[in-house]
């Protein structure tokens, strides 16, 4: 393996029972970076998440985290490693820092160190005044910083977080978001995975897609993007039946097929440079009134479209966990 | 060494971890100590008119029976916390720490000792208030005193299996007192043997429950052990043992579904 990569996959494959949950997915995060795992539900994230974190054997490939093998080494490459999200938890009957020194003393920091190290992530994660609080009276926001803390108490340099935000409203997603760019500024390598676009978008140096337990498409959010196609314009006219003489009109400028979409049109160009002007310009010149003209490029929820043929997960309303069942 | 010095370390961190739960939780405590005084009371003033303990004033009789009968489901506090752990992910974090992973399980059935002891000086009180008396000596109410915590720590393991194995919390409470409860009273906990019909006599006579309530009676009452005292030390020993032994079987199974 090369010296940079702090997690490395090669043909990694899971199952339970029949149900194939990874059927061989390569990895590579290099130290230093974040990884954004991206994919449906049941597409494997977590199975990942769960092997690279020792607590799930692989079936077949290998996996080295820090250098270690997640089996034959699995002992001491927990000293390396922190997990947090959807599957860590804290003690709900435990005050923060209680439940901070517990986890200080099972890496065996020793007393002092422990109780030290709490009240230094307390403050850090802005719980200073509710670290004599039972974790059980925590707000959702307040419990996934707790948790986070949790997982930087040996100041782990490769950190997990798996879903790290589902479920919080839109306040606290944006605390835990700088407290984890916070992180990586340090140097801290972070696997993470989410179902938000936007969180992958603004967390990570590279993504990779990943649906049915195989890995569909990888690069940095712009190649991803760039992948489903450039920049385009999005015009309104002021006369919804010209859309057709509108076509025509930037055919020149227009670097693949137009589309209608939602009553907008969307014109892919080559080049976003003087895209707005020429489109204006033309169309004037046809005489067709525009109401509304904006250049855009493609969001990760159209690569996630494109590559798995379906819309990525339905974005869990603020505060509901996106696989509550609703009664 | 250094490594026993660590495996020992994780194991009273998790230790302290359950105890404070029940420090926070104390209804917890309240349903296993206010549960067994109700059946000292009850058993003593309603039933224990009718129920002849031949060589024995009732509550004499009773007092060693059901405390036995409460130490035995002390250890449920294991599989609700397991139960929950389980449930809430608690279990994943520890999980992918660098720490014993055996610690998970001997903390809490070591925590419950604390409970036990708890226990049994609620049971005691209220018994020597319903009249209860020791007739031995202090050594031997001592040695009843061990006994009855070395049960109980059994069967923390019982009830660790079985938190282990039940889907929910709620599930493990419904094992224990379907499974369990039946047979502590099919024994000679509660009334003499001989007053059953003989095919129920007979399997209470082999209820490892009777041996372990004739034992303590005999060291809490100086009334003849036979091979009781030894018996009940065995039953304890196997029962530690082999649901131990469970228990570790299903927590590598249950943990990396």
């Amino acid at each position: 393996m090369s010296a940079e990569a702090a997690v490395e996959t090669r043909g990694l494959r899971k199952s339970y029972g029949d149900v194939a949950a990874l059927r061989g997915v390569d990895l590579d995060v290099e130290a230093g970076t974040v990884l954004g795992l991206l994919g449906p539900n049941g597409a494997g994230k977590t199975t990942v998440v769960r092997i690279l974190a020792t607590l799930l054997p692989p079936d077949g490939g290998s996996a080295r985290v820090a250098g270690l093998d997640v089996v034959r080494d699995a002992r001491a490459l927990r000293r390396h490693i922190g997990l947090a999200g959807q599957h860590a938890a804290v003690d709900e009957n435990l005050t923060g820092f209680e439940n901070l020194e517990m986890v200080g003393r099972l890496y065996h920091l020793g007393r002092r160190a422990s109780r030290d190290r709490a009240r230094e992530l307390l403050a850090d994660f802005d719980l200073l005044d509710a670290g004599g609080r039972r974790a059980g009276t925590y707000s959702g926001g307040m419990r996934r910083r707790l948790d986070l803390a949790a997982a930087l108490v040996a100041r782990p340099p490769i950190l997990f977080l798996d879903e790290p935000t589902t479920g919080l409203d839109i306040r606290s997603r944006i605390s835990l978001w700088d407290a984890i760019a916070a992180l990586v500024a340090e140097g801290t390598t972070v696997l993470l995975t989410t179902q938000y676009l936007d969180e992958a978008d603004r967390l990570s140096d590279r993504i990779v897609v990943i649906d049915h337990g195989l890995l569909i498409a990888e690069g940095t959010p712009d190649e991803l993007k760039q992948q489903v196609g450039g920049d385009r314009l999005e015009i309104r006219l002021d006369d919804g039946r010209q859309h057709e003489s509108a076509t025509a009109a930037l055919e020149g400028i227009a670097g693949g097929q137009p589309s209608l979409v939602d009553g907008s049109l969307r014109v892919p160009v080559q080049s976003r440079r003087g895209a707005i002007a020429a489109a204006v310009r033309r169309l004037d010149a046809a005489g067709i009134a525009i109401d509304d003209i904006a250049i855009r490029r493609p969001t990760l929820d159209d690569v996630f479209l494109e590559l798995t043929g379906h819309v990525a997960e339905p974005a869990a309303e603020p505060g509901e966990p996106a696989t509550e069942a609703v009664p | 060494m250094k490594a026993v010095a660590l495996e020992l370390s994780d194991m009273l961190v998790l230790a302290k971890r359950s105890v404070l739960r029940i420090r926070r939780q104390p209804d917890l405590l309240v349903g296993f100590t206010v549960q067994p005084v109700m059946f000292v009371l009850l058993f003593v003033y309603v039933f224990g008119g009718a129920i002849s303990t031949p060589g024995f004033e009732y509550v004499d009789f009773l007092i060693p029976g059901i405390i036995v009968q409460s130490m035995v489901f002390g250890g449920f506090v294991t599989a609700l916390g397991l139960a929950d752990d389980l449930k809430k992910g608690l279990m994943d974090r520890f999980r992918s720490l660098p720490m014993s992973r055996a610690a998970v399980l001997t903390g809490r059935t070591l925590a419950d000792i604390s409970t036990n002891i708890v226990q049994l000086v609620v049971m005691i009180g209220v018994g020597l208030l319903a009249g209860f008396s020791f007739a031995a000596s202090a050594a031997s109410v001592t040695a009843g005193i061990g006994l009855l915590l070395l049960i109980g720590y059994a069967f923390s393991w019982v009830f660790a299996f079985i938190g282990l194995t039940a889907s929910s919390p709620e599930a493990a409470n419904a094992y224990g007192f379907t499974i369990l409860f039946p047979l502590t009273f099919v024994s000679s906990a509660f009334v003499p043997v001989e007053s059953m019909p003989s095919w129920l006599e007979a399997v209470a006579e082999n209820n490892p429950f009777t041996t372990m309530v004739d034992a303590t009676r005999s060291l809490f009452l100086g009334t003849p052990a036979g091979n009781d005292v030894w018996a009940a030390v065995v039953w304890s020993i196997s029962i530690s043992l082999a649901f131990g032994a469970l228990a570790v079987w299903r927590f590598r199974r249950v943990v990396t579904r």
